[in-house]
């Protein structure tokens, strides 16, 4: 699977019932990840989109009932993933953090991509640098080129530009918007400016269980323009769905 | 300054000396229970090859014995982040073996092991071997799960996380166990000396004090002394180079 071929078809998640510490998080929840599309995730704190996020990724236990439906069988190997934590391993250099898919795979890998992707990142001159000795935006356009460099057509992100500076956050979205084009895209994120920039698709999640609310869809390409009185008003609408939403946690 | 670094230590030494013989001087205490630093220092010249001969074995005692500790932990760790039943029966065996104080074992070892450098080996190694152990298995328990997670979506298999995440990051854990073993591993070796030996230097404090000859126990001493600071700080150097990444050795920026 390459980026030149994605998953051509909608990607439609149902997850079953799930329970946590006793509060039921999920009971029956769809919804779809149009393919090469950015969808996105929004809602206060303790809703469970991590959760949601963590569920499409398999990265919880086996036992959760969720059936995922695509063109290919399963999400096996077509995921790329990125946190809130850059999570590059502070013993390799940046090179070869960018590589670590291939590397723990036993895969061969091309290093003049991870180099390129670098490159365009504006990393290349800290290319075998420990992660130590760069910036938090730093680390985290490592991250991308980390992701890029597992070239999946599925790329789960949470929150991955929370913890930056809002400039840094700004050109990261950027970087991340051209870089991830035609892929399909799952962002969870609780900045509103950020989901109306980048997303195809906004939906709101809130209440326990939680459900999705009628989603947004704006319109344009994205990185949208942050004079666009569109993106404004989008952003206002919101900020007012989150606000009606109810608290959980 | 790097020079600082060397002449500080060197005041340090200077001062001590200094001390001990202000200490010697002004309650003039009999040479028996405290020597001063000239006794001292001549019966460091007039023993010397004693001294050296017995500092080699006790030397190679400590270093056989944080050689086999580490190895043996090293496993054990290893084999009980692997294999939960592993886990599940030796643990409540170390624990319990930590509970026995080691030095009440060092006769039976003697007993067992005979006169020679290996009971005093053998003594080393069961100091170290928990600390060691527990170190590195603590390490790998504690990997960071975005890590493991990563790794996971990645399609690592078990082996590959092992190798290339779990092991790496569990290694600060495992130098500081590193670090406790070197510093604890001569006391294994002179307990066991102590107990029963001809060679060695703790055997050669106890027979020259069996003999009053406290000058050349405390040189005995002496040597001692300076032979676990020099190891404990070549040992720490090591771990410091190899793990440069570490967060604490490297520069904080921001």
């Amino acid at each position: 699977m390459t980026a030149t071929d994605p998953i051509q078809s909608d990607i439609s998640i149902h997850i079953g019932r799930l329970t946590f510490d006793g509060t039921t998080l999920f009971n029956g929840l769809n919804f779809d990840l149009p393919a090469g599309k950015w969808t996105c995730l929004m809602g206060v704190s303790g809703v469970g989109k991590s959760t949601l996020l963590r569920l499409v990724a398999g990265l919880m236990p086996e036992e959760t009932a969720m059936t995922i439906k695509s063109s290919e069988s399963g999400l096996e190997g077509q995921i790329a993933y990125m946190a809130q934590d850059d999570l590059l391993l502070p013993w390799l250099t940046v090179f070869e953090n960018v590589v670590l898919g291939a590397r723990l795979r036993g895969d061969e890998f091309m290093p003049g991509r991870a180099l390129h992707l670098l490159e365009q990142l504006d990393l290349l001159g800290s290319a075998y640098e420990l992660p130590a000795t760069l910036s938090g935006g730093m680390r985290q356009r490592a991250a991308l080129a980390r992701t890029l460099m597992e070239d999946r057509p599925v790329v789960l992100m949470d929150e991955p530009f929370s913890a930056l500076d809002t400039i840094t956050r700004v050109r990261l979205q950027e970087f991340a918007a051209e870089m991830l084009r035609g892929r399909t895209v799952l962002l969870v994120t609780h900045d509103p400016l950020e989901a109306f920039r980048l997303a195809d698709r906004i939906h709101v999640m809130s209440g326990r269980p939680a459900v999705l609310f009628e989603p947004i869809e704006p319109t344009g390409k994205s990185p949208r323009d942050m004079r666009d009185p569109d993106l404004l008003a989008g952003q206002a609408e919101l900020l007012e769905r989150l606000a009606r939403s109810k608290t959980v946690a | 300054m790097g020079a600082m670094k060397l002449i500080r230590p060197l005041i340090i030494t200077v001062g001590l000396i200094l001390a001990w013989q202000a200490i010697v001087s002004l309650t003039e205490v009999p040479f028996f229970i405290l020597p001063s630093p000239m006794l001292v220092a001549m019966a460091m010249i007039e023993h010397a090859d004693k001294l050296f001969e017995d500092g080699l074995v006790t030397l190679g005692e400590i270093l056989g014995g944080l050689l086999l500790g580490i190895i043996l932990g090293t496993a054990s760790a290893l084999v009980m982040g692997l294999f939960r039943p592993a886990r599940q029966w030796l643990m409540p065996v170390m624990v319990v073996s930590q509970a026995i104080p080691v030095f009440a074992l060092a006769p039976i070892l003697v007993l067992w092991i005979g006169y020679g450098i290996g009971s005093k080996i053998a003594m080393a190694t069961l100091i170290i071997y928990f600390p060691v152990t527990a170190a590195l298995f603590d390490g790998l328990r504690r990997t960071n799960p975005g890590y493991l997670d990563l790794a996971r979506t990645m399609d690592a298999s078990r082996w590959a996380v092992l190798r290339r995440i779990r092991i790496p990051a569990a290694m600060p854990s495992f130098a500081s166990g590193v670090r406790v073993a070197t510093a604890v591993s001569p006391i294994g070796a002179i307990v066991g000396e102590w107990v029963g030996a001809s060679h060695g230097l703790g055997a050669l404090m106890l027979h020259s004090s069996g003999r009053t000859q406290i000058d050349l126990m405390f040189a005995a001493l002496l040597v001692l002394a300076v032979m676990a600071v020099l190891l404990y700080f070549s040992v720490d150097r090591l771990l410091r180079r190899l793990l440069a990444w570490s967060p604490d050795s490297l520069p904080s920026n921001d």
